[in-house]
């Protein structure tokens, strides 16, 4: 038997049993373990606040429900968003941060990270209760606060934890009643499921609004699809990708099953996330099933892909926290001239600027989210959004190189990751989904 | 729970404010920008409507009613005095920053007397136009370095030195001056003082010919044996070497996001009037496409709004943590340093974008853009914000981050 909520609650509590969150809470003794985060009870403290009354539809089943309103203009982070931020920055600083530098050079996933990972019991943020799962509400904003503390730690290594997360999102948030049946419950199972959002097309000046070179065309037993796709994660070893493509005049994605014939993958290594091991995904005619058209005709595709951009943005804010986290000791530490080089206005002011980008890039994001989450229009606010971590994000990876020097050029230290990793904000339009 | 909408209750003043901003100011934005030093006449009248509007939306705007506020309403979190100052300013500079900054009972001697005078002199002050007298010709940015006395004698003191760049120095009912009770002791010995019109020794000796904000005037004060009740010293009177200028500096902790929305309302603005003769010449945004797929002024107008979001948020996070009794002080600078350099970039770039007509005084950008630039420079630098930030960040006194 797989494990269930209470087995994942189980294994999460033994990993921060001894852990300095577990201290910070006062979670000491083991019931008192027991009731933080992963159990059954724990996830209903986590989710109190966000528990609405529930709707009274047919399609209740699986469903999550109506978002909240909020009526103050509010920064604070309710005490669940604290307990999980906390949950997963320490997992970020104990596990994942460790394993950023070997995973770059190794160009793929440490062996059991994605397994490791299930521990942190993510897929169960983003299924329902009705469907198994522990969300009873969607919030974006807690989404994107994941996302920051998990970047934290290894930004790729985070996009690789995120993408089947993304296509869970995907899936209850637009999917059909028995596409909701037929794929979450293996996000709630023992493994991983190796799956990813393709939606990205190969080429200069690619626009995910304008129409795709990917197209689908409906046939007697389902869809026939054709097209690339490229920076999709994994090797080649997914099982399932959402693609996009062009359908009866409207950009839609589909289900892809990794093993339908006429599939074939290249790896296509970019400048970073190499740990995610990206490739391009080419399909040659392929025949997918009658229900593989995600969702209904309520189904927003401008909002699918900001969502997806407001996730790479929430990265992106976290691997600029670790790389300020990770300036202000070296800065402080590092000599030249007789004192420290933080004495030297022209490496202050580096930094200021950086703590100034990096909150109005926070800022931005969880303004897109907040309205996301309220269920109001949240387009110019997420496009604007991006458009600024894309230039400070770059920025602030840019000058981690130039503060550290030449050893910010070496692999010795993780800033040339940053560098390149961050690159990559103004150049994709694929693989997450809040 | 995170959100960062304004809210609804800020409407009516939001409103108000951009009506002041857009028949008030702006009819005669270019007029006392021609006529320096002119008093805005107009505004005396102006003055007693905002008095009735401020009561009608809860009179909760203004900078008189900056404080820290320590009480929160029932969900826990207040959005108050600080964010409605905010709000409303930025849409008054949206308007024209100069007359803004002209308002009477606006001054920053009355967001001064708000954040640290006791209940007497509340009462004494809160309703009187209070301009801020800091700098002197031998200091700007170092605070510290003042050189005006106030000696105690009896139950008065002696202040006696020279100001300069007090707005609205000339016009205001009185001016808090910044003076040190005894020079040996440095910075702690700071006090501030109110200082009202006609004291004897008090003169104005000149008035700034300036790049912008020519609707405000800026003042050269001199002090010479001006005598004033002990009672006039805001906060405390005693020295403590362990505290420092603590007291003086908590006034920069409000005024800072003040000066900040400033900026954000003269940004959107030059912003507003590009984007509308862009959309005359079928340059449309409308968010639609990565920056790589668009024309160089459509992206470039993008990022500007984006950094103008940026600095607004920040903004408004620097007067909701004053709103809710959280110590600000980092991130008032924050605001400070991305609005003042955000509104600069924005209001310069858009005369740029339209290259002949941005810069005639046919349009009204290149006033704007001459207005926006003391917004980056007085209240604190860029470069005193930068050090501000940095001094925190880094965990650095000002003896080893000099």
């Amino acid at each position: 038997m797989g494990k269930n909520l209470q087995g994942t609650g189980l294994a999460i509590a033994t990993r921060f049993s001894g852990s300095k969150f577990a201290a910070k809470y006062g979670l000491r003794k083991p019931a008192e373990k027991l009731a933080y985060l992963g159990t059954k009870k724990g996830f209903e403290l986590v989710m109190k606040q966000m528990a609405k009354k529930k709707k009274d539809q047919p399609d209740e089943k699986m469903m999550l429900d109506a978002p909240a309103r909020h009526t103050m203009f509010d920064l604070s982070l309710s005490e669940e968003q604290q307990m999980i931020k906390d949950t997963v920055r320490s997992y970020a600083e104990d596990v994942i941060k460790g394993l950023g530098h070997d995973a770059n050079e190794a160009m793929n996933l440490p062996e059991t990270y994605l397994q490791n990972i299930m521990e942190l019991g993510l897929n169960y943020f983003s299924v329902p209760e009705s469907a198994g799962g522990a969300a009873t509400s969607w919030s974006p904003t807690t989404n994107a606060i994941i996302a920051e503390e998990l970047a934290w730690g290894d930004f790729t290594l985070a996009f690789t934890t995120l993408a089947p997360v993304g296509v869970a999102n995907a899936i209850v948030k637009w999917g059909t009643a028995s596409q909701k049946e037929k794929y979450l419950p293996e996000y709630l199972g023992e493994s991983p499921v190796m799956s990813a959002i393709a939606l990205q097309e190969p080429g200069a000046f690619f626009n995910p609004m304008k129409k795709l070179s990917t197209v689908a065309t409906k046939v007697k037993n389902g869809y026939r699809i054709s097209g690339v796709k490229t920076l999709v994660p994994f090797g080649g070893d997914a099982s399932l990708y959402l693609v996009a493509a062009r359908y009866k005049g409207n950009n839609r994605l589909f289900f892809v099953p990794a093993g339908t014939a006429g599939i074939s993958w290249d790896a296509a290594p970019a400048m970073g996330l190499r740990a995610a091991a990206t490739g391009t995904l080419t399909m040659d005619n392929i025949l997918v099933g009658a229900d593989a058209l995600l969702g209904d005709k309520s189904f927003d595709y401008q909002a699918f892909v900001d969502l997806g951009q407001l996730n790479w943005c929430a990265l992106a804010v976290g691997a600029c926290q670790a790389a300020l986290d990770y300036l202000i000791p070296y800065v402080n530490e590092r000599e030249a001239f007789g004192e420290p080089i933080s004495h030297r206005q022209a490496v202050a002011f580096m930094i200021a600027d950086i703590g100034i980008e990096l909150e109005a890039m926070r800022l931005m994001v969880w303004r897109a989210t907040a309205l996301a989450e309220m269920g109001k229009p949240f387009h110019r606010e997420a496009y604007l959004a991006h458009v600024l971590c894309a230039e400070k994000a770059m920025k602030i990876g840019t000058d981690a190189v130039q503060l550290l020097g030449g050893h910010g050029f070496t692999k010795e230290h993780p800033a040339e990751r940053w560098y390149r990793d961050l690159r990559v904000l103004a150049c994709i339009h694929s693989g997450l989904h809040l | 729970m995170i959100n960062l909408e304004v809210p609804k209750k800020f409407r009516a003043l939001i409103s108000q404010a951009h009506q002041v901003g857009n028949s008030v100011f702006r009819p005669i934005s270019r007029k006392y920008d021609r006529s320096e030093h002119a008093y805005p006449v107009e505004l005396d009248m102006f003055a007693a409507i905002m008095d009735g509007m401020n009561d009608s939306t809860g009179g909760v705007a203004g900078a008189g009613a900056l404080k820290q506020d320590k009480e929160k309403d029932e969900e826990g979190i207040k959005n108050g005095s600080n964010m409605a100052t905010v709000l409303s300013l930025a849409e008054l500079c949206w308007g024209d920053v100069g007359l803004s900054l002209t308002l009477p009972r606006q001054g920053l001697g009355n967001a001064a007397i708000a954040a640290v005078a006791d209940d007497e002199q509340f009462a004494r002050f809160g309703k009187k136009w209070a301009a801020m007298a800091i700098t002197e010709p031998g200091f700007g940015s170092d605070s510290a370095a003042v050189r005006t006395t106030a000696i105690k004698d009896g139950d008065d003191y002696i202040i006696n030195g020279e100001k300069i760049y007090v707005t609205s120095g000339e016009r205001a009912d009185c001016v808090v001056v910044w003076a040190s009770v005894d020079r040996s002791l440095g910075r702690a010995a700071i006090k501030s003082f109110v200082v009202e019109k006609g004291t004897p020794g008090m003169e104005v000796v000149r008035l700034e010919k300036k790049l912008g904000i020519k609707a405000s005037d800026t003042a050269a004060i001199t002090f010479t044996d001006c005598r004033v009740p002990a009672s006039n010293l805001l906060g405390d009177p005693e020295v403590n070497v362990e505290k420092g200028f603590a007291g003086v500096m908590q006034t920069f902790d409000n005024t800072r996001p003040v000066v900040a929305a400033m900026a954000i309302g003269v940004a959107r603005a030059s912003l507003d009037r590009t984007r509308q003769i862009l959309n005359s010449h079928k340059i449309k945004t409308n968010y639609n496409a990565p920056l790589q797929s668009l024309t160089q002024l459509q992206a470039q107008l993008y990022r500007y709004e984006a950094d103008w979001e940026g600095a607004r948020l920040l903004t408004l996070k620097a007067a909701w943590m004053a709103d809710n009794g959280i110590p600000n002080s980092k991130e008032a600078s924050m605001a400070k340093a991305k609005a003042g350099r955000t509104a600069n970039a924005i209001t310069l770039g858009c005369v740029e974008m339209l290259g002949a007509l941005g810069y005639s005084e046919d349009e009204m950008l290149e006033k704007w853009a001459r207005d926006s630039k003391i917004l980056d420079i007085f209240e604190g630098t860029q470069q005193i914000q930068q050090l501000i930030i940095a001094r925190r960040l880094l965990g650095k006194s000002s003896a080893e981050l000099k």
